[in-house]
C-alpha cells in the first residue's frame, strides 16, 4: 500500500478522534451556566475546579502514560507555595502572572525528579513520588522562617485579578478564574493528548518496550508528559493559594495524593474528563456526608468506594447504554471513534 | 550508642512483623493490600481488651490477638477480597483504600478517639541494665518474639511442604497450578496468616508506636517502605530491609534530631534510584 | 467521556442542587469548626462533648433568640477549616466562628473574621499571636507561654538547674520553649539542649535517649493533646524516673483524656496548666461528673475551651440584648468575666485573650486512678507573650 493513502486515513482518524463529542460541549456549557445559575456554591464549586485541575494533570501521566504516582501533591505544593511567596513578597503582584510563574516553577521541579520514575515497577514509581513527597513537605516544616512551617504562610494578599476583580468573601471571582483556568488548561491538554504525541503516550503506556522497537523515543516522552503534568499540578496548587489567600504544609499531605488517586480511579483513567467528573463527585458525597455525620463520614465514603469496585465499573457503564445510544444518535458522525478509551493495562 | 542500635533493632523487627504479611500478600497475589494496618490495627485493639478489660495475661493476648486478625482476614478473603483478584491495580487500590476508612470510622465509633495504651505487667517495664547499655525490657520481649517469628517462617518457606508450594506460587502461579497446587487455599491460608501476622504486629507495636482508630492511615508508609525496599520475593529480604531502615531512622533522629524525619525517606529513594526492584531481588523474580 | 459520564454527572447535580440550610429568622447560628476525623480528632471530641453539655444544661435559647450551633468537620486541615468557614458565614450566615483545633486553622479564618465582622472563637488553639490576628477575635482556651512561664519560676525555685528541652516542631512547641527558657534563663538555670521532634508519627525512643545522656535534672516537654501517653511510656521505658530525671512543662503532655491509661511512671510529674478534671470546686465536681456520665470519658482542658465559649457566647448575648453583629458581641465579650470549672477567668479587655489561674500539679493516684493533683496556684495569669509588648 503506497504510503499517501496510508497517511491519509490515519490523520482523518486522529482527526475524527479529536471532535467534540455533544455531550463534551454539554458538560461545558453546563459548568459555565453555574457561575450564573448556583451563586451560593462557589466556594465548594472552586474546590471542585481545582480539585478537578489537580486531577487531570495526574491523568495526564497516569492516564496516558501509565506512570503511577502517590506523590503528586509535590508539584502541588510546590506551586502553590511559590504563588503565595510571589504575592506576599510583592514579586510579581498580578494573579495570573503568578500563577503562570507557580506553573512554570513546578515544571522545573517535574523535570528534576522525572528521571526518577523512569525506572522500576508500579511499586517503585508509587513509592518514590510519596517519598518526594513527604521529603518537600520536611523541608518547607524545616525552612520555617520561609514558608512558615506548621502555622502555614502568613500575610498572603492577592491583589484583584487584572486590577479589576476584587477576590471577593462569597468566591464569585474565585470561581471564574479557577474554571477559566481550568478550561483553558483543559483545551491544551485535549490539544496535547490528541496529537502524535499523545498517541505515542498511549503506545508507551500499553508496551513500553515495543514502543521503543518502533522507534518512539521512551524516556525523552515520558519525561516531557511528568513535565507538562507537574506544571498542571503546580497551576492547580498556585490557584489554591490565591483564592483562599493561605498556604500551609498540608498542600503536601500524603492524604492529598492518596485522596487524588481515588478521585481518578472514581471517574475512571484515560479520557480526561475522569479527573473532572471523580472530583465532582467526590467532593460533593464528602461535603454531603460530612455535614451529615461530622465524625463518621469516612465510613459512608469507605463503603461507598468498596461497593464501586465491587459493582463493577463495568456494570455501571451498562447502565449508560440507553444514553450513550441517544447520544449517538444525535450525532450523525461516527461515535466509535472518538475518545476511544485506552484499557487500563499494566 | 549500643543502646542506640539495641532500639533501632527492635524498632526494625517491629516493622519486619508488621510488613511482612504485606511482602507475601503483594509477591504472592500480585495484591496491593493497603488495608493490611487495618489488620494490624484490628490485633492491637483485641490485645487491649483482653489485657486492660478481661484482665488476660499480655502475653497469652498476643497469641489471641494473632487468632483474632488471621480469622478477620480469612473471612474478609474468603468474602470480598476473593471477588477483587482479577481486577486493575487501581481498582484493588481504591477497595482496599475504602476497607481503611470503614475500619477507622468503625474503631473510632467504638474504640473512642484517643490513643489507648495496653497494661502492661510489671516486670516488662523499664530498663535493666547490661554492661552500661541500657536494655529496654519491652523491647527485647520485641526482638525476642520477631527474632522467634522469623526463624519459624523461614524455616517454613525453607523445609516445609507448604512452604515449597508457596514459593511455587509466588514464582509462578499458573504453572503452580498446572502442577496440581491448589493455588486458591495458598492464596486463603497465606493472606490469614500475613494478617495475624499484623495483628501479632500491632498488639506488640502499639507501646511504642501509640493505638489510635488513625493507625493503618499513619503507618502504611512505613510498611510500603520496608516492601518495596526490600523486594517482595523473599523474606529475607524486607528483614534486613527492615533492619536496615529501623536503625537508619532511630540513629538519624538521636545524632542528627533536626534531620531525623528525613532518614527514613532518603534511604528510600537512594535505594529506589540504584535497584529499583528493591535491595534484595533474586534475578528472575518478579 | 460516554461511559459513567451521564449517570455520575447526574448524581453530583442532584447533589449540588441540595437547598442549603434555611435562615430562621430569631436564630443566632454557631459555625462549631473542628477536627472531628484524623490526628486531632480527640480534640474534636471534647469540645463537641462540653458544648453540648453546656447547651443540655443551659437550654438553646437566649434574650429570646435560639442558638443554632452547626457542626463541621476540618479533618485537621486548614483549607478546609477556612472554605467551611466561609460558607458558614456567606450561606448559613452565622454570627460567630467557634473551635479552631490548631493554630493555622484559626489564622486561617482571621481574615474572614475581619472582613465579615463575624467573632471568631478560639476554643483550642494556643499560640500567642492568634488574638492579634482579627479585632473579632476572643480566646477562651489556653496559651502556651502561660503555663510555660510559670512552671519554669517553679522549676527554678524548687532546685531544677539543668533542663533539656523536648517540644513538639511547630508554632505553639517553639512558644513554649522560648517563654520556658527566656523565664528559666533569668531565673539563673540553664537549657542545655533544645530538641525538636517532628509533628507527626514521633517515636520519642532516641529524642529520649538523647536527652537522657545529657543527664540534666529535669526534661522540658511539650507536645500537642494526644501524643503525651507514648511520649510518658517512653519515658518510662527508658527508665527515666529511676534515673531522676524529672518531667515538667505544660499539663499538655499529662492530658486527663490520656492519663487514666498511662501507668504508673507517670506519678510524681510536675506539670503546669489551667484546667485539671481534679480541681477541688464544686463547680468543677459537678462538671465533671455530668461530662463522665453523658459520655464515658473524662473532660480534659479541650473541653473546657469549648464549655467556656459557650458560656461566653451566652453572657455576651444577654448584655447586648440579643444582637448578634460582630461589633456588638466582641465589645460585649471584652472584660467578661465567670466562674469556670477551671476556676475563676476573664477576657482581658485590650487584647481579647484569656485570663486565668495556672495551677502548678503532680500527678498522683487518687481512687485507683491518675489525676493531676494542684497544690499551687498563680492568679490571674495574662499572655506573657503580650505583655512584653
Amino acid at each position: 500500500m503506497s504510503p499517501r493513502p496510508l497517511f491519509a486515513d490515519v490523520s482523518s482518524r486522529l482527526a475524527a478522534r479529536s471532535h467534540w463529542h455533544p455531550l463534551e460541549v454539554a458538560f461545558w456549557l453546563a459548568a459555565i451556566a453555574t457561575i450564573y445559575a448556583l451563586p451560593s456554591r462557589h466556594l465548594i464549586l472552586t474546590e471542585i475546579a481545582i480539585l478537578g485541575l489537580f486531577a487531570l494533570s495526574l491523568d495526564l501521566i497516569l492516564g496516558y502514560a501509565g506512570i503511577v504516582s502517590l506523590g503528586h501533591a509535590a508539584f502541588f505544593g510546590f506551586g502553590a507555595y511559590a504563588a503565595g511567596l510571589l504575592a506576599k513578597h510583592g514579586l510579581v503582584t498580578e494573579p495570573l502572572l503568578a500563577l503562570i510563574a507557580s506553573g512554570l516553577a513546578a515544571m522545573v521541579l517535574g523535570f528534576a525528579t522525572s528521571f526518577l520514575v523512569l525506572r522500576g515497577s508500579d511499586l517503585t514509581r508509587i513509592m518514590v513520588t510519596l517519598g518526594v513527597a513527604v521529603v518537600l513537605r520536611e523541608i518547607a516544616n524545616r525552612y520555617a522562617g520561609l514558608t512558615g512551617g506548621a502555622d502555614g504562610l502568613q500575610g498572603v494578599e492577592i491583589t484583584p485579578l487584572f486590577g479589576l476583580f476584587r477576590f471577593d468573601i462569597f468566591g464569585h471571582t474565585a470561581y471564574c478564574y479557577a474554571l477559566g483556568v481550568l478550561l483553558v488548561l483543559f483545551l491544551v491538554a485535549r490539544r496535547i493528548v490528541h496529537s502524535s504525541f499523545g498517541l505515542s503516550l498511549l503506545a508507551i503506556k500499553g508496551n513500553p518496550l515495543r514502543a521503543a522497537a518502533v522507534g518512539i523515543p521512551v524516556n525523552a516522552r515520558l519525561v516531557a508528559i511528568y513535565t507538562i503534568a507537574a506544571g498542571y499540578a503546580g497551576v492547580a496548587g498556585a490557584l489554591l493559594t490565591q483564592t483562599t489567600a493561605f498556604a500551609s504544609l498540608s498542600v503536601f499531605d500524603f492524604d492529598r495524593s492518596a485522596d487524588l488517586l481515588l478521585v481518578l480511579v472514581i471517574g475512571g483513567a484515560g479520557y480526561l474528563y475522569g479527573g473532572l467528573i471523580g472530583a465532582i463527585v467526590f467532593k460533593l458525597m464528602q461535603d454531603y456526608l460530612s455535614s451529615l455525620t461530622p465524625q463518621y463520614w469516612p465510613f459512608w465514603i469507605g463503603l461507598l468506594l468498596v461497593a464501586l469496585v465491587l459493582v463493577g465499573r463495568e456494570r455501571m457503564t451498562s447502565w449508560t447504554r440507553p444514553i450513550r445510544a441517544l447520544a449517538a444518535r444525535l450525532d450523525w458522525r461516527d461515535a466509535r471513534g472518538r475518545a476511544a478509551i485506552p484499557a487500563e493495562g499494566r | 550508642m549500643l543502646t542506640i542500635l539495641f532500639d533501632g533493632i527492635a524498632y526494625g523487627m517491629l516493622l519486619f512483623v508488621l510488613a511482612c504479611g504485606l511482602a507475601v500478600t503483594l509477591g504472592l497475589m500480585n495484591f496491593v493490600n493497603l488495608a493490611h494496618g487495618a489488620f494490624a490495627m484490628a490485633g492491637g485493639y483485641c490485645c487491649v481488651i483482653l489485657v486492660n478489660r478481661w484482665g488476660v495475661p499480655f502475653l497469652a493476648a498476643l497469641p489471641l490477638a494473632f487468632l483474632f486478625s488471621a480469622a478477620l482476614g480469612l473471612i474478609l478473603e474468603r468474602t470480598l477480597y476473593v471477588h477483587v483478584y482479577r481486577k486493575s491495580h487501581l481498582d484493588q487500590v481504591l477497595f482496599t483504600i475504602g476497607l481503611v476508612f470503614m475500619s477507622v470510622a468503625a474503631v473510632d465509633y467504638t474504640m473512642g478517639s484517643s490513643q489507648t495504651f495496653v497494661r502492661l505487667p510489671p516486670w516488662l517495664e523499664g530498663q535493666f541494665n547490661v554492661g552500661g547499655v541500657g536494655v529496654g525490657r519491652y523491647r527485647l520481649l520485641i526482638i525476642v518474639i520477631c527474632g522467634l517469628l522469623t526463624l519459624a517462617l523461614q524455616l517454613t518457606l525453607a523445609r516445609t511442604r507448604f512452604g515449597s508450594r508457596l514459593r511455587a506460587a509466588v514464582d509462578d502461579a499458573r504453572v503452580a497450578r498446572g502442577l496440581g497446587i491448589n493455588v486458591g487455599s495458598v492464596f486463603a491460608l497465606t493472606f490469614a496468616f500475613g494478617s495475624g501476622l499484623a495483628g501479632l504486629g500491632g498488639a506488640l507495636g502499639a507501646e511504642i508506636l501509640g493505638l489510635d482508630p488513625i493507625f493503618p492511615l499513619k503507618y502504611m508508609i512505613y510498611f510500603l517502605i520496608v516492601v518495596t525496599v526490600g523486594g517482595t520475593s523473599s523474606i529475607t529480604g524486607p528483614f534486613l530491609a527492615s533492619l536496615l531502615l529501623g536503625i537508619g531512622d532511630v540513629a538519624g533522629k538521636y545524632y542528627v534530631p533536626s534531620l531525623g524525619a528525613f532518614v527514613i525517606y532518603t534511604i528510600m529513594i537512594a535505594v529506589l534510584i540504584l535497584r529499583p526492584q528493591g535491595l534484595f531481588v533474586r534475578g528472575g523474580a518478579r | 467521556m460516554d461511559r459513567r459520564t451521564a449517570l455520575k454527572v447526574a448524581a453530583a447535580a442532584a447533589l449540588l442542587l441540595l437547598p442549603g440550610a434555611a435562615a430562621a429568622q430569631d436564630a443566632v447560628k454557631i459555625g462549631l469548626i473542628v477536627a472531628m476525623t484524623g490526628q486531632q480528632a480527640s480534640t474534636g471530641k471534647q469540645i463537641k462533648a462540653a458544648v453540648d453539655l453546656y447547651m443540655k444544661e443551659h437550654g438553646d435559647t437566649v434574650a429570646g433568640k435560639k442558638i443554632q450551633v452547626l457542626l463541621r468537620d476540618s479533618a485537621g486541615v486548614p483549607d478546609n477549616t477556612k472554605r467551611l468557614a466561609q460558607e458558614l458565614i456567606v450561606n448559613d450566615k452565622v454570627s460567630v466562628i467557634a473551635g479552631f483545633e490548631i493554630t493555622p486553622a484559626a489564622l486561617a479564618a482571621a481574615p474572614l473574621a475581619t472582613e465579615a465582622k463575624v467573632v471568631e472563637l478560639v476554643m483550642a488553639a494556643g499560640t500567642s499571636i492568634i488574638t492579634e490576628r482579627s479585632p473579632y477575635i476572643a480566646r477562651t482556651s489556653f496559651t502556651l507561654p502561660q503555663s510555660s512561664v510559670i512552671i519554669a519560676d517553679w522549676a527554678a525555685k524548687n532546685g531544677i538547674k539543668k533542663v533539656v528541652s523536648i517540644v513538639s516542631d511547630y508554632a505553639p512547641g517553639a512558644d513554649a520553649e522560648k517563654s520556658f527558657t527566656e523565664r528559666f534563663k533569668a531565673a539563673g538555670g540553664e537549657v542545655t539542649e533544645a530538641i525538636k521532634v517532628p509533628l507527626a508519627n514521633p517515636d520519642f525512643a532516641p529524642f529520649l535517649q538523647r536527652a537522657a545522656d545529657a543527664k540534666p535534672d529535669a526534661i522540658f516537654v511539650f507536645v500537642p493533646s494526644g501524643q503525651g501517653g507514648t511520649f510518658m511510656k517512653q519515658y518510662a521505658e527508658r527508665g527515666l524516673d529511676k534515673a531522676g530525671i524529672k518531667i515538667i512543662g505544660p499539663g499538655d503532655v499529662t492530658d486527663d483524656d490520656l492519663l487514666p491509661g498511662m501507668g504508673d511512671a507517670v506519678i510524681g510529674a510536675v506539670t503546669a496548666h489551667m484546667y485539671s478534671a481534679d480541681h477541688p470546686s464544686a463547680k468543677n465536681k459537678a462538671y465533671v461528673a455530668a461530662f463522665q456520665k453523658a459520655n464515658g470519658f473524662r473532660p480534659n482542658f479541650m473541653s473546657v475551651g469549648g464549655y467556656d465559649g459557650m458560656h461566653l457566647i451566652y453572657e455576651a448575648l444577654k448584655k447586648t440584648g440579643g444582637k448578634a453583629d460582630g461589633d456588638s458581641l466582641i465589645a460585649a465579650m471584652k472584660g467578661m468575666a465567670w466562674e469556670s470549672p477551671r476556676g475563676p477567668i476573664s477576657i482581658d479587655p485590650e487584647t481579647r485573650d484569656i485570663v486565668q489561674n495556672i495551677y502548678i500539679r503532680k500527678v498522683e493516684k487518687k481512687g485507683g486512678e491518675l489525676y493531676n493533683v494542684e497544690f499551687a496556684t498563680f492568679d490571674a495569669v495574662k499572655d506573657p507573650g503580650k505583655i512584653k509588648k
